[in-house]
């Protein structure tokens, strides 16, 4: 039976939704109004090679990068004791790291303001026990904290999901054979869970990367993110052709990263060998 | 024992630092001072301010209606594009699944703006209606990934069989295929309303003058500074997540054990 014409709303939607506004910003991206009309050019994209807008590419991938490594270090255990056989009641521990995923995500962030703001409480606390207050709102180690809180669960969950899937015999088998721990974790659950952390890896640096709302609130506007970039271009400067260039500038660079990351994925699901 | 309690005390560490700052929000909503480093007494005024304002009450509505409204028209959408991409053969469905995952992995930012060029470009009035057709066009590829799956592990004997009992083709879509997916399209459902009252980046692309959502409206306060109504309101939207993932746990865990009953 042939049920094709239930397809043709979404595939209209989504070219007209999709693909067509895609279409535009990459017209955007390579033209410019001119007297005599529209005409091509590469200017803009020239343009995003100087070097102030090098250093906000630089900083945007620098912070995200942090907080992705950060995120790793601080989810990585935590997703082995949400995994491991330690604790009773692991569904409720799970169910509690979900919780404030649900919290709007603005919201987490806004939180984050009260805590560090220069009257809030870490510094009420500081006065409180006889310290300087410090300036913690507004800087770069505060953008990079609102990243870590707001995407630490993408990282966490992932590799819990992996984690919690091994064979246990596998590790059982491994001790028989007389391995410590640590050369367990080296040898079979580190590779085992690769794929969990190439997929949290990504969930983390991607939205880290493009976010333009932390670096908005917990940086105050003073380290302008490419995300930040691009809203001023666009509803600010009304630069929409600067603005779309950078737009897919970034989105190559997303599509590409994400390509080598699942390739990354496939290869070790795939081979199997090593 | 010590390798126990080393893991114990990092998880409440972890624990600590996810909760802590909702639970001072929490607290600090009850706080008679405007000034959040002391505590100056117990009150609700900002509750009651909060229900007064007039902004944040306009964008609550217009939220849970975009949410409603967009979830339950991407479900139909994706619903029927999923049973019809899941008969398609290899060049036609892999053309159409990279379409799907486009707005998928696509930064939130570039999908918004590029929408807001169409807008644009096209003279489309920003509003309300640009703000829907946005919110309908992120949430449909969700839909479709939650019912794909549901229709794989469809025995399709199902539909021959009904079928052959003298079904008419749509007779054996309604009372055989639908009741076998639907759990595959409530989930679609859910995610794609969750997605859509969380959705800050492409609403604020999108929309116009005078319609907010809940997200924007926090945004641009949180921008001028800290203000004790979004502690309110932050304390409410927690209160209300808490409790409906806790009637959907007792639920799920209802289901389990009468299924384990019945077995």
């Amino acid at each position: 039976m042939k049920k094709k014409w239930l397809s043709y709303p979404y595939i209209i939607w989504m070219l007209f939704f999709i693909l067509i506004p895609l279409i535009l910003v990459f017209f955007y991206s390579i033209t410019i109004r001119t007297d005599e009309g529209l005409a091509f050019t590469l200017k803009q994209y020239k343009r995003f090679l100087e070097p102030i807008y090098i250093k906000v590419f630089i900083r945007s991938v620098y912070l995200a990068l942090i907080s992705t490594v950060l995120c790793l270090l601080l989810g990585y255990p935590m997703a082995m004791i949400l995994a491991g056989r330690d604790f009773k009641k692991k569904n409720i521990m799970v169910l509690l790291f979900v919780i404030p995923m649900w919290m709007n995500f603005l919201l987490r962030t806004y939180a984050w303001m009260t805590l560090l703001e220069r009257r809030g409480l870490i510094n009420t606390f500081l006065s409180f026990i006889g310290l300087p207050s410090l300036n913690l709102l507004y800087t770069q180690e505060a953008v990079v904290l609102g990243m870590v809180y707001n995407f630490l669960p993408f990282m966490v969950l992932p590799i819990y999901s992996v984690l919690s899937k091994i064979d246990r015999q596998l590790i059982e088998a491994a001790e028989d054979l007389g391995a410590n721990s640590f050369t367990i974790f080296r040898k079979i659950i580190f590779p085992l869970s690769l794929p969990g952390v190439t997929s949290g890896i990504t969930m983390v640096f991607l939205p880290a990367v493009t976010t333009f709302v932390i670096s908005r609130l917990l940086g105050g506007g003073q380290f302008t993110l490419i995300g930040n970039l691009i809203e001023q271009q666009f509803l600010y400067v009304g630069d929409w052709n600067f603005g779309s260039a950078i737009s897919m500038i970034m989105m190559i660079v997303i599509l590409l990263s994400m390509g080598v990351m699942s390739r990354y994925d496939k290869e070790h699901e795939g081979g199997g060998l090593w | 024992m010590v390798n126990r309690s080393l893991k114990k005390i990092y998880a409440i560490l972890i624990y600590l630092f996810l909760y802590a700052p909702i639970i001072i929000l929490v607290v600090f909503s009850f706080n008679a001072s405007k000034s959040r480093g002391t505590w100056s007494g117990f009150t609700l005024k900002w509750y009651l301010e909060l229900f007064r304002d007039r902004q944040i009450m306009k964008s609550l509505y217009y939220t849970m209606l975009v949410a409603i409204l967009s979830s339950l028209i991407a479900t139909i959408i994706g619903t029927a594009a999923a049973i019809s991409i899941h008969k398609m053969k290899n060049f036609k469905k892999t053309i159409i699944m990279n379409l799907t995952y486009l707005p998928v992995v696509n930064p939130d930012i570039v999908t918004g703006l590029s929408l807001m060029i169409l807008f644009i470009f096209t003279r489309f009035p920003l509003g309300f209606i640009s703000l829907l057709l946005a919110h309908i066009t992120f949430n449909i590829p969700y839909v479709i990934l939650s019912v794909l799956p549901k229709l794989k592990q469809l025995d399709k004997h199902l539909y021959e069989a009904a079928l052959d009992l003298g079904a008419t083709p749509w007779y054996a879509y309604k009372k055989v295929i639908l009741p076998e997916i639907m759990p595959g399209i409530i989930t679609g459902l859910l995610l794609a309303f969750t997605l859509s009252v969380d959705d800050f980046v492409i609403s604020f692309f999108t929309t116009g003058s005078g319609v907010s959502t809940l997200s924007i409206t926090i945004y641009s306060m949180a921008r001028r500074g800290i203000n004790p109504k979004i502690n309110a309101l932050s304390t409410l939207l927690f209160l209300t997540v808490l409790l409906l993932l806790i009637i959907v746990n007792m639920r799920m865990s209802g289901e389990s054990t009468k299924k384990e009953r019945e077995i």
